[in-house]
């Protein structure tokens, strides 16, 4: 934890090793330019609707998982924050958009735009606090705020509905045509949507010049001031956007389940989730969502298959990846990929 | 990178398209298990999946000519997030094509779940969530475990009439604790005693001498307590005694919970003398129970069963009596109707399905802890027969309650 | 309310002393302290092992319940299968997180000593969810009661005063564990040796310690106190599989509110800690678990590297 350390999992992959210097703002139009497999792969997220359709609705929690780890992986990756606590907005954005539709407004585009709004001015509040410490600090500080919401929407229970969970949501169908049905086809296509439009905007701000001077602000907080740029405003506004599509996803689960829960807020979602980024690959983009659909798949299966042991699995996966893939699977596969295409 | 994403692409459809192909002539009836087989709440699972079994190891696994078939999903891998709890409903519907759900450990996941059963018309039969709300959130909800204001509120009447002046109550802050306090509270000042004063227990609580110690300070006659299983009897126990309060200065009501036999062990003498109010005990004397105990510490390796264990060999009993009423069929409609109103022997006493709303009506008995042969274990003194929820029973006084049982 | 009642009560049954929330305070001053200060210190045997990992090491340790838990079913086991007594468990269960700890320490943990929080966080939550599924394999899925020997259950009362014997009897185990630890550090070769090789690693290596072994000796010391922290714990705190994660916030919280590196710093912490919780659940215990994270998020705003730090 020496002030100086790159987090290894969250190091970009190395540049090529000419290092030949690169013009910022073509390197920039470069990132920003769509690649075919891309398309390949969002296309084949649709997938799910024609070959299976019994699990469009594990299909649509990977979704708003993914879009919630992708969301983490803004701060966690893209600047080099720790977050142990970010289900606070995920939560909010949860409990917003469930309220509203329990108390009479049940239209679920107004709702999601609601939540989101809601998490994003959380998220600027406790970023005052956030901008201030660093390090180990900063991953209790995070923690204990996480906790502190849980305990405040337990006792809220007037509200909340406590344990028990938030109850008598009811969401009137999209546009007024698409109902959300038993098989979740509604469901995953909101989802994904949400996903994937999101994913757009994340992928732009990252490749953007801001998106640049939070990645230098990961790889050297110290000498990011000396080049004019103010290290705590940078790390408040992502931290605002970042909590924005958390509560984004929070939203979604509320109004496709029909149902919050206090989990929503809790510790283990905030860990669970950033142990998909790490697998996944932290900083990768697609880090998140590869870590979310293989975490949320493996234990769909494995729970299925061992459902009191499938926890040792996961342990011994999680071990491995951080000792012997530091850049998540995808990053490390990426690596892989480069160097047997630099070969003759 | 591009070759991978690729990649990952196909796994996830290839793992998605995976889906069993079944076709069977004499297809079997299907029973999805929705239980939190790991996490925080693994032993409750493991309880109630050993009741199941045992009660399919004593009859067979055919019922009116059709095959049972068990399987099993595990609510707790994600801790306690009742939206897998809903998934997995989902998917035993529309995947797995099950008849029947049961299991259903905590509140949050059966009531998540309530809808789906509603919407796919499959009856889902409540092995363990204990708020008294549950069953009237789904016509399609039926419960074996216990309300437990059912228990709380007979404790509190019970108290009343004995003669206990004051009380002071003291549960964890959640669900089902504050369900329990509500009604305890309720009952005991309708028989004509006074609270003294309440507290309740944050969830994650290591220690409990500051509310012991308030509770000594108050001067009460009795205590009411509900905390839930695992280490927080031994520990609430131990925290009374250190500072004085045992059975002798004050008597101490709980539910079950506060007195299983892991509790019992570790709190030694110091419990002697407490009284609870419970459904079930692996100590009492009713014409099954003996066998039932014999073979379920065959099965858990000498342990007892505890309540849990219990009502889902009484859960599985309602659907295999369901299943021979309806002759086989599994209209979800057709099997809800039959199971309405069902009366049987259970471990614990004669129970019945209350017809109006779908939970069960049973004994209640109290019990004192006592040492036995060496042993500590909870004797049996008084019972309540016939015990129906009464937070419904209220909302149907108060027209809160439709015909169907369902909450206005 | 009933509050109210409850007051009128208090005012009947002993003279008027000044009350808060309808509670008497003068009487009360000197239990509540004792209590907090017991808590506390239960809170410290179960994180003293982590200010020697986390703390002095910065090694983000948090497998360290789990160790705890590897002190708690060996000593479950001696007890219960042997027939032990309580206290000759309490070295071996020392010894056994430790052994463990060894052998962890050479395959994961010291490949990840320069690598970041992030990465020394997951490895370890790795550890822990094998450590909470081996658990449940080996030892099931249910509490483990141990039954104490009859002369350390009991309380002794002092006038209006009662205390629990046990509690006396941690306290007593806390201020024995930190005396050690602070005159072994402080005062013997061995504490300096450890000292300069986490202060600075490459410093110490050329003035030839052999800073690897001092680093293993070091992390078994830290996970063997989390052994005996277990051991001691489960008279009070319960022993399941889940062990490994239930107390592992609170376990954090005396670390990082203590400052890392001081095992001063991470005893009054606890204490103060303790007795914070102590009152606030006496007096006012509406605001349940609030109190002692806010006051952690408080202090680590306030002062982020704790309140105690060395550096």
């Amino acid at each position: 934890m020496s002030e100086t350390a790159i987090p290894s999992s969250i190091q970009a992959a190395p540049a090529s090793p000419a290092a030949t210097p690169v013009d910022p703002s073509s390197f920039l139009r470069d990132k920003v330019r769509w690649r075919w497999f891309e398309t390949v792969f969002w296309l084949a997220t649709l997938l799910p609707f024609f070959v299976a359709e019994t699990y469009l609705i594990l299909a649509s929690q990977i979704a708003i998982t993914a879009l919630f780890a992708v969301s983490l992986d803004l701060i966690v990756g893209y600047s080099g924050l720790v977050s142990l606590g970010h289900a606070v907005f995920f939560g909010f954005g949860a409990y917003i958009a469930g309220l509203l539709s329990k108390y009479g407004w049940g239209e679920p585009l107004t709702g999601l735009l609601v939540a989101t709004a809601g998490a994003t001015v959380l998220g600027y509040l406790i970023s005052f606090i956030i901008a201030r410490i660093t390090h180990f600090a900063l991953i209790m500080v995070t923690l204990g705020l996480c906790l502190l919401m849980f305990e405040l929407a337990n006792k809220a229970h007037w509200l909340t509905g406590g344990d028990d969970g938030l109850q008598g949501m009811s969401m009137w169908p999209i546009f007024g045509i698409f109902d959300f049905d038993l098989y979740g086809y509604t469901a995953y296509a909101y989802s994904l949507i949400g996903l994937f439009l999101s994913f757009l905007v994340i992928r732009r701000i990252i490749n953007s010049p801001f998106g640049l001077s939070l990645r230098g602000m990961r790889e050297n907080v110290r000498r990011m001031p000396a080049i004019g740029a103010s290290i705590k405003r940078r790390i408040q506004v992502i931290y605002t956007i970042s909590a924005g599509f958390a509560g984004l996803a929070g939203g979604l689960l509320a109004q496709t389940t029909q149902f919050v829960a206090l989990d929503a807020l809790s510790f283990q979602r905030s860990a669970e989730t950033l142990v998909m980024l790490i697998l996944g690959g932290a900083g990768q983009l697609y880090g998140g969502i590869i870590g979310a659909m293989l975490f949320l798949v493996a234990r769909d299966q494995l729970a299925g298959m061992n459902p009191q042991f499938w926890y040792f699995w996961l342990g011994l996966l999680l071990v491995v990846v951080i000792v012997f893939l530091p850049n998540g699977i995808l990053g490390s596969l990426a690596k892989l990929t480069s160097r047997s295409r630099r070969k003759p | 990178m591009r070759k991978l994403l690729l990649g990952m692409s196909g796994l996830a459809a290839l793992a998605m398209a995976s889906a069993p192909a079944q076709a069977q002539n004499q297809p079997p009836i299907k029973v999805g298990l929705i239980m939190s087989y790991s996490g925080q709440f693994a032993d409750l699972g493991t309880m109630m999946d050993n009741g199941i079994k045992l009660y399919m190891k004593q009859h067979g696994d055919t019922v009116a000519g059709r095959k049972i078939e068990i399987i099993r999903r595990d609510s707790g891998a994600a801790g306690t997030a009742p939206d897998v709890a809903r998934r997995l409903a989902q998917e035993l519907i529309v995947r797995d094509r099950v008849d029947i759900i049961a299991g259903f450990s905590l509140t949050p996941d059966a009531l998540a779940a309530a809808d789906v059963l509603t919407q796919a018309k499959k009856p889902g039969v409540i092995t363990n969530a204990a708020t008294a709300i549950i069953t009237a959130r789904s016509p399609y909800l039926v419960r074996t475990s216990i309300a437990l204001p059912q228990a709380m509120g007979a404790l509190g009447t019970w108290a009343a009439k004995n003669g206990t002046k004051n009380a002071f109550t003291m549960v964890t802050d959640y669900g089902p604790g504050i369900d329990s306090e509500q009604e305890f509270q309720l009952q005991f000042k309708q028989g004509g005693g006074t609270i003294n004063g309440s507290v309740r227990f944050p969830v994650a609580n290591p220690d409990f001498s500051a509310f012991a110690q308030r509770l000594k300070d108050s001067n009460s006659e009795a205590v009411f307590v509900f905390v839930p299983g695992g280490e927080q009897p031994a520990a609430l126990a131990k925290a009374f005694a250190e500072h004085g309060v045992n059975p002798k200065s004050m008597k101490i009501l709980s539910s079950g919970e506060l007195v299983n036999d892991e509790a019992l062990k570790s709190m030694g003498d110091a419990a002697v003398g407490m009284i609870s109010g419970w459904h079930y005990d692996h100590n009492l004397k009713t014409r099954m129970n003996p066998e039932f105990v014999k073979g379920m510490n065959e099965l858990l390796g000498g342990r007892n069963p505890d309540q849990f264990a219990v009502t889902a060999y009484d859960g599985m009993h309602l659907i295999y009596e369901a299943i021979k009423k309806t002759g086989g069929k599994t209209d979800g409609d057709a099997l809800i109707a039959a199971m309405k109103g069902v009366s049987f022997e259970s471990p614990r006493g004669s129970v019945t399905i209350d017809p109006e709303t779908r939970d069960i009506i049973q004994t209640i008995y109290l019990r004192r802890v006592e040492r036995v042969d060496g042993r500590l274990v909870n004797v049996e003194f008084d019972k309540i027969d016939n015990v129906k929820d009464p937070v419904k029973e209220r909302l149907k006084a108060e027209g809160k309650l439709t015909a169907d049982g369902l909450a206005k | 309310m009933e509050r109210r009642a409850l007051f009128r009560r208090g005012r009947l049954s002993r003279p008027a002393y000044p009350n808060v929330n309808g509670l008497p305070v003068t009487p009360r001053i000197a239990s509540l302290l004792f209590d907090g200060f017991a808590y506390g210190m239960l809170l410290f045997v179960l994180s003293v092992g982590l200010s020697v990992t986390l703390g002095m090491m910065n090694f983000v340790n948090l497998a360290h319940g789990s160790f705890a838990m590897i002190g708690g079913y060996t000593t479950v086991t001696l007890m219960r299968s042997w027939d032990w007594p309580f206290f000759a468990t309490l070295p071996v269960a020392f010894l056994m997180a430790a052994a463990m700890a060894v052998v962890l320490e050479r395959i994961v943990y010291r490949r990840l000593y320069g690598a970041s929080d992030l990465d020394q966080a997951l490895l370890t939550i790795g550890i822990v969810f094998m450590s909470i599924a081996s658990a449940a394999y080996i030892f099931g899925t249910t509490q483990q009661p141990i039954e104490m020997p009859a002369y350390i259950r009991g309380r002794v009362e002092i006038g209006d005063f009662s205390f629990g014997v046990y509690r006396i009897f941690l306290v007593c185990a806390a201020l024995v564990i930190t005396a050690v630890l602070v005159l072994g550090l402080d005062y013997t070769r061995f504490g300096a040796r450890i000292r300069a090789a986490v202060d600075n690693q490459r410093m110490a290596r050329g003035l030839g310690i052999n800073v690897d072994w001092i680093f293993a000796v070091t992390f078994a010391i830290g996970s063997g106190l989390a052994g005996l922290g277990g051991a001691l714990a489960i008279e009070v705190v319960g022993l399941d599989p889940n062990f490994a994660l239930k107390y592992l916030v609170f376990m954090l919280i005396v670390v990082a509110v203590g400052g890392m590196a001081s095992i001063r710093g991470a005893f009054i912490t606890a204490a103060m800690l303790g007795i914070i919780d102590m009152f606030s659940k006496y007096y006012v215990p509406e605001v349940g678990a609030f109190v002692l994270y806010a006051v952690m998020v408080g202090l680590l705003v306030w002062r982020p590297a704790g309140l105690f730090a060395r550096r």
